[in-house]
């Protein structure tokens, strides 16, 4: 294997050879080397900006199980940055393309492209993998991955995780020449929703500047788009990747802007605004994206220390780093032991489901529930629904297999500064009365 | 909208039209199209470069395959200059893509007068002996020059230019240019004219917080000797007098104005750091100062003369509370002002440019308006050569970093990747790089380590065991992920030296 082994040139140095400054586990050598090759799984969420990037970053890292998920299709925008994508492949699956031309260039690695929304995949198809790298631009996409990695997470009954059940993530995220880079281990770093506050709410408009008192050219646009729009063409929903739909909007704002005397508005603003565009550049793609890369290395082999926990990068003015080290919400409702519910075992999985709705900390609706990987009741599709419907008039206790406490899953919406959002929650059942001969809590632990 | 427009969407809404014409008018050279020059050369030619040549002297080797992404197999045992520019062509027609298949050595060596041919140099993997030729070389013919190197997990990124001015330096956090306590007099006579006792609370509550402050920050500096509020007291006391104002709890405008009262207690007149610029001697233009000097030199008679101690105003205001034609007044008052400071300075780069033997219409009028609307924010950057960083160093700071917790491992590394190439002058090896030597090369890494510390003044430092081990556990390695990390980072200052952005 002379010829795997000079590939391999550079990366062997750091997991052939010792070191003083390594994880505890690192074991180095020609094994350690192969065995990333062999059974190193990583997902990368996204084949944008980033995801590109990772896909790069990673094959050329010794990963060779490589799979990417994204539902997007390339447009002529992501030219400047997403290397792999060209011209001609405008409309084409961001993921297929990415796959390919990967493959095309680095032999023996394997990718597995998913053209897809991220909730169309089973839960469990996230828990196949050792590593799960996100390259991502949204806050929504983000928690929900956050929260299914979070939900295969166990504790024990000291409320101390469970090694083996913690799916490690290591998340980037880009806005101009900024960026920050941060590796996520359920149960023992925060995970996404622990610090949500570094995703500050979008600023909107109060409706009543926009109706009445316009001053920036952003009123007028906003005008047009969230109150003229539906004015006019009521019933037709504004989609903004349609040019018509973004012309006319433009066309309007400009005429209320002439009406105010309101300087400013442009059809690049106008999009930027209404699209939310955040802007992007090839080169902190890069290093961010390099910066998960090796993390993901470091945290598969632990040929370095890995970061703890945040790196945050600014190239716009000079060039700025930090590393900070935030702390575990004790509380988190998706990274934490869960929520702990004690119930009567005559409680039928109906009446679960409105004390769920009740639950103050929770307010769950149009939930669908699910206990070691059964699905005791589901929203949709129809035929799923019709096959667990009659589970509805059933005693939890008995749908569990009479375990006296056990985690069940539910997936439905919940409602937060007044906006629905679905979520993904984590439930500790404990039913009253019952002796915990079997406590499944330290079961198959240590 | 054209295709390159659509394409460079969301760069342009960084840089502008402006910062995107610079970058394509820009030729690049690369030395040494590894990893880390590939991936620099990567996002560049993404984002439009005018051209670039890749220099590099050597083949294609399988063990290239396994760190960068711009060869593949059909490159192997061609030319790698020759491999590389063809994938980064590909990348972008629009980019003139060259390559030289010649050692970057060799040509610093022989041809020095080379690169004077390009606006700016990206130098990869060199070692310090070149770094210092052909920093020398760049500085003589006025090209940037910037340094990028990977080596295992660490690497660095050093710029080397004369100086770098920068106008539209774009700052995060700048205190928006109110004037708030020192009104010109259009500003005072528009807030002398509205009444804040107003009877009817829709328009009580929709006077703009900037009116609100000019007039209270007014009644303050008469009932105070003309002083501004300074204590943390008399800050309060303003911020009371301002509730005082309210009728209703939901005044938006009130509350603003409670929030940005900070605006009214910053300093009149010029920051130290433009005071600094503006005692700078360049200041004294001859015919051959660059544009920024001569724009200074008008910037520096306005503020003594016009400007009565102040810059050209910005002429933009914050989004606030406020009736739309209240806010659209406002705006035209700043935006006149600016308009007339724009006029004054423009007069005075003219008579400085006809003075100084120059044709004096040779600067812009967009880039004199840039510059008046951006003159709070210069900034002058100078780089020292190399050779000085090296020959000279600041014994205080570097002692200071080598024992500081926060920074002594970076100070380490810095000093234990001069010694490796201190190492590979000696030894014709970098410490680490063949499996065998790993045993003597630790020793002997770690006694050019300290004879390099003695040579900069450090005698008795010490560097840490581990990262001494560390650096020949690396062996010269370059990593792909390093080098991408490192490229990303040469790239953005390519970007910002080249004018698109910051300093
Ligand atoms: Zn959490």
């Amino acid at each position: 294997m002379a010829d795997t082994l000079s590939r391999s040139r550079d990366l062997d140095k750091l997991l052939l050879r010792p070191g003083n400054l390594v994880g505890p586990r690192f074991e180095p050598g020609a094994e350690l080397r192969d065995d990333l090759q062999a059974f190193a799984k990583v997902l990368v969420v996204g084949a944008g900006g980033l995801g590109c990037e990772l896909l790069k970053d990673l094959a050329l890292t010794g990963f060779r199980n490589l799979e990417v998920i994204d539902m997007d299709r390339i447009e002529v925008t992501n030219l400047n940055r997403q290397f792999l994508f060209r011209l001609e492949d405008v409309g084409k699956p961001k993921a297929e393309v990415a796959a390919k031309r990967v493959m095309e260039r680095i032999s023996g690695v394997q990718i597995v492209p998913h053209f897809c929304r991220i909730e169309d995949k089973e839960i469990e198809f996230y828990n196949d993998f050792s590593i799960i790298a996100l390259g991502l631009d949204s806050v929504e996409a983000r928690s929900y991955i956050n929260t299914v990695a979070c939900s295969f997470l166990e504790y024990d009954s000291d409320d101390n995780p469970r090694e083996e059940t913690i799916k490690p993530m290591v998340d980037g995220g880009t806005e101009g020449f900024k960026g920050h880079a941060r590796v996520i281990l359920p149960g023992i770093t925060p995970c996404f929703e622990c610090t949500i506050w570094l995703f500050p709410p979008q600023v909107k408009f109060p409706l009543c500047t926009l109706a009445e008192t316009p001053r920036t050219a952003a009123h007028c646009i906003e005008y047009a788009h969230l109150i003229k729009w539906d004015e006019v063409h009521g019933g037709v929903a504004f989609d903004p990747d349609n040019p018509e739909h973004m012309k006319w909007v433009y066309d309007e704002a400009v005429k209320r802007a002439e009406l105010f005397g309101i300087p400013g508005v442009t059809y690049s603003f106008t999009q930027g605004v209404v699209k939310n565009i955040i802007p992007a550049i090839a080169s902190t793609n890069a290093i961010i994206s390099a910066a998960c890369a090796l993390e993901t290395l470091k945290i598969a082999t632990e040929c370095s220390k890995t970061l703890s926990n945040y790196l945050s990068y600014n190239g716009s003015q000079g060039l700025h780093t930090e590393v900070a080290e935030f702390e575990r919400d004790k509380d988190c409702l998706v990274c934490g032991p869960g929520i702990r519910i004690e119930l009567d075992t005559s409680i039928t999985l109906q009446k679960f489901m409105d004390l769920l709705e009740e639950h103050p900390k929770l307010r769950l609706s149009k939930a669908s529930i699910t206990h070691r990987g059964k699905n005791l009741y589901m929203q949709a599709p129809p035929v799923l629904e019709e096959m667990t419907r009659s589970n509805l008039s059933l005693s939890l206790f008995n749908l569990m297999g009479k375990l006296p406490k056990d985690v069940v899953h539910v997936n439905g919406m919940t409602i937060k500064n007044d906006q629905k959002f679905s979520c993904l929650r984590k439930l500790r059942v404990v039913f009253k009365g019952v002796d915990g001969v079997t406590d499944m809590d330290t079961a198959g632990g240590a | 909208m054209a295709e390159p427009k659509v394409k460079y969407d969301r760069q342009l809404r960084i840089w502008g039209d402006q910062g995107q014409a610079d970058l394509e008018k820009s030729s690049i050279c690369l030395l040494n199209c590894g990893p880390t020059g590939s991936e620099t050369l990567k996002n560049l030619v993404l984002g439009g470069i005018g051209s670039i040549t890749v220099v590099d002297g050597s083949k294609v080797e399988e063990g290239d395959l396994g760190n960068n992404f711009l060869v593949d197999e059909s490159s192997l045992g061609k030319s790698k200059a020759k491999c590389v520019c063809s994938f980064l062509q590909e990348l972008n027609d629009a980019v003139k893509a060259k390559f030289v298949e010649e050692s970057p050595e060799t040509l610093i060596e022989t041809n020095p007068s080379f690169f004077s041919q390009f606006t700016l140099v990206v130098a990869t993997q060199l070692v310090e002996y070149s770094m210092i030729k052909l920093d020398r070389i760049c500085r003589e013919a006025n090209v940037i020059l910037i340094f990028a190197r990977s080596y295992g997990l660490t690497g660095f990124v050093r710029i080397s230019v004369k100086e770098h001015d920068v106008i539209e330096s774009k700052p995060e956090h700048f205190l928006d240019d109110l004037r708030l306590n020192n009104p010109w007099p259009e500003l005072k006579r528009f807030a002398d004219d509205i009444d804040l006792n107003v009877q009817d609370p829709v328009v009580h509550k929709h006077v703009p917080y900037v009116v609100i402050l000019v007039k209270k920050a007014d009644e303050w500096t008469k009932s105070h000797g003309g002083r501004l509020p300074s204590t943390r007291e008399e800050k309060k006391e303003f911020k009371e007098l301002l509730k005082a104002g309210m009728v209703a709890q939901d005044e938006d405008n009130y509350k603003e104005a409670i929030d940005s009262s900070f605006k009214v207690f910053a300093p009149r007149g010029i920051s130290t750091e433009l005071q600094q610029i503006l005692n700078d001697s360049s200041v004294e233009v001859d015919s051959n100062s660059s544009d920024f000097w001569v724009l200074v030199a008008a910037l520096k008679d306005f503020i003594a003369n016009e400007g009565g101690g102040e810059v050209p105003l910005e002429g933009s205001i914050p989004d606030m509370t406020s009736s739309t034609e209240q806010y659209v007044n406002l705006q035209n008052i700043y935006h006149a002002k600016a308009e007339a400071d724009f006029l004054v300075i423009e007069h005075l780069v003219r008579g400085i440019l006809k003075k100084i033997g120059r044709d004096s219409n040779s600067i812009p009028r967009s880039t004199i308006k840039s510059f008046c609307k951006n003159a709070r924010k210069l900034k002058v950057c100078r780089y020292r050569l190399i050779e000085d960083e090296f020959n000279a160093p600041n014994l205080p700071d570097l002692q200071k970093y080598l024992t500081d917790e926060d920074s002594s491992i970076a100070m380490g590394i810095y000093i234990l990747l001069r010694a490796a190439d201190r190492f590979a002058a000696n030894y014709n090896s970098f410490p680490g790089q063949f499996d065998s030597a790993m045993d003597e090369d630790i020793p002997r890494l770690k006694s050019t380590a300290i004879s390099l510390l003695n040579d900069l003044g450090c005698n008795g430092a010490t560097l840490a065991e581990d990262l001494i081990n560390e650096m020949c556990r690396f062996g010269a390695a370059e990593l792909h992920a390093v080098a991408a990390l490192v490229g990303g980072i040469a790239s953005q200052e390519v970007i910002k030296s080249l004018g698109a952005e910051g300093c």
